[in-house]
């Protein structure tokens, strides 16, 4: 059963801006662990939410609307803030973050969370979903486009290499990765990152992922027979 | 009409693509050659291979859940249940949505194969999940029963298929437990899962037994089982781990003093090759093992 509590609350609150996100953030703590990873995604998730995705939170079924996926579900304090400044939660609920009274655990879930597509946390998942619900999608002629949030750590599950295989010989255009690539891999991606979905057959491009403008133009380029990969750099790049 | 339970699964499953257009088949490579080119181009993009990637086809199936549809996924044994079992348990499960999972192979019919190709843990493995329901059909047209009743419920299914099939259909209601043969009051009741019944029926002949059988070991019909026991010791005979359904059976009959005892297949690594008739008698699981297991009162695991 979807956590619908707040969504009474969602029509006061919106909208919220970018620089909301900051106060948002710090009204959650106890995931310090996994401080880096979180704000290493904020500003790929506000521009998507903020400039590219077609959502509503007052009609978070709608078959056309685009699917988020938060694939790499380690530290999702951004995604609650966006959630949040976006009117799909309550910011007010942020604060009891991980509390046994709160939907917000320390991993999204889906069953608890409006407007969250996939519960994630244990890395290497939300890509294959991502390819599954884009064939369904297609099947069903619908509009919706998926966007899949990866890490550069969380490519070295082979899971996603088995679904960035068949994305590309599957040719699913309504299907975007977007890789955060703030260096966190064991052992690296010698040739670049973008080139492990490139030679599988995916559209690519390389952005810097505190940049909004070229966020929102990479991602939204005309890709309509192959899946497309943006690989979106934060820090410790030269 | 088909006769075997694989080929019972391809005519089934194509049916229920034509019923149903929420129907969609996900395949890694094996099984494939199953579907016909017609099959293949009357139902489009319904029928998925993802080539030898399991973990993208239980991913891949977990998606197409969460977009309504209704998934049948099939594949040999070890590589529908153990290679991706984390996608079953966090793809499937964890999301809220389900699918029908059909393995191939049991547990001997790889038996030239071996090891790599076995996976007796199947049933156990599952049954650590919540929700799912586990079948064990006995021969292909309880396949056919098992496959249809799953599709329609909605619900995540397990269904484990094999070359092996009892002389005879002994199923009534689906999941319910029959009494195949009647014991004395004081009689051990033996209860037979799915291909091994007819076995457990030769190996019985001639003694004080009460022969249940059941082809859905979880959740077992506990108030049919418990009606149907009179005695106070229970035998369960399943292909697969020895002990896999003791819990179930044990809190079925909770409520009365009984002794439950497991034959199954208790050494997974036997690495004894051969034809599957051969293989099965290794692991003691053909009617004179069976027999030999029931007289000895000694039981590969007792609980």
């Amino acid at each position: 059963m979807r956590h619908t509590a707040h969504h009474h609350d969602t029509q006061e609150l919106v909208p919220y801006g970018y620089d909301d996100l900051n106060r948002f953030l710090s009204m959650m703590s106890g995931d310090e662990k996994h401080s880096e990873a979180s704000t290493s995604t904020l500003d790929v998730i506000w521009t998507l939410y903020d400039k590219v995705l077609k959502v509503d939170p007052l009609n978070p079924q709608d078959p056309n609307r685009d699917r988020f996926y938060l694939s790499k579900g380690h530290g999702p304090m951004a995604y609650y803030a966006v959630l949040a400044a976006k009117g799909f939660i309550a910011p007010s609920i942020l604060s009891a973050f991980a509390s046994a009274e709160s939907p917000l655990g320390h991993h999204p879930d889906r069953r608890r969370i409006p407007g969250v597509e996939i519960s994630s946390g244990s890395l290497g998942h939300g890509l294959g979903l991502g390819v599954g619900a884009a064939l369904a999608i297609g099947l069903a002629r619908s509009q919706g486009r998926v966007f899949v949030l990866m890490g550069d750590g969380e490519l070295e599950e082979g899971s996603n290499h088995e679904a960035i295989a068949i994305a590309g010989r599957f040719g699913i255009g309504r299907l975007t990765a977007i890789v955060i690539d703030n260096q966190s891999a064991t052992h690296g991606w010698p040739g670049g990152i973008e080139q492990r979905f490139a030679v599988e057959g995916w559209l690519t491009d390389v952005v810097d992922g505190r940049d909004h403008v070229s966020i929102a133009k990479a991602v939204s380029v005309s890709h309509p027979e192959m899946p497309l990969a943006v690989v979106a750099r934060v820090g410790g790049h030269q | 009409m088909s006769n075997t339970m694989r080929s019972r699964f391809n005519s089934t499953v194509v049916d229920l693509l034509g019923d149903d257009p929420l129907t969609v088949v996900v395949l890694a490579a094996i099984g494939a050659s199953g579907f016909s080119a017609e099959t293949r181009r009357t139902f489009g993009g319904r029928i998925i291979d993802v080539g030898i990637r399991e973990q993208a086809m239980i991913g891949v199936a977990g998606g197409l859940a969460l977009e309504g549809l209704r998934p049948i996924v099939m594949s040999y044994t070890p590589f529908i249940v153990e290679r991706p079992f984390e996608q079953i348990k966090l793809s499937l499960t964890h999301q809220g949505v389900h699918a029908t999972l059909v393995s191939i192979g049991g547990s001997w019919d790889a038996a030239g194969e071996g090891r790599t190709h076995q996976a007796p843990e199947d049933v156990a493995l599952i049954s650590t999940l919540p929700s799912w329901t586990v079948h064990v059909p006995g021969t292909p047209h309880e396949a056919e029963q098992a496959i249809r009743t799953s599709h329609w419920s909605g619900q995540s299914h397990y269904i484990r298929l094999t070359d092996d099939s009892n002389a005879q259909s002994f199923e009534g209601e689906l999941g319910k437990v029959a009494t195949l043969r009647r014991g004395s009051d004081s009689a051990p009741t033996v209860l037979a899962v799915g291909p091994v019944a007819t076995d457990v029926l030769e190996a019985t002949t001639g003694m004080d037994a009460t022969v249940l059988y059941t082809t859905v070991p979880r959740p077992i019909d506990a108030n049919g089982l418990r009606a149907a026991v009179v005695g106070t010791d229970i035998v369960i005979v399943e292909p697969y781990l020895a002990g896999t359904s003791v819990a179930e059976v044990a809190a079925a009959v909770a409520d009365t003093p009984t002794r439950i005892r497991a034959v199954g297949i208790t050494n997974p690594e036997m690495q004894h090759y051969g034809n599957p008739r051969e293989l099965r008698a290794a692991h003691g699981l053909d009617a004179v093992g069976i027999r030999r297991a029931l007289e000895s009162g000694r039981t590969q695991v007792a609980f």
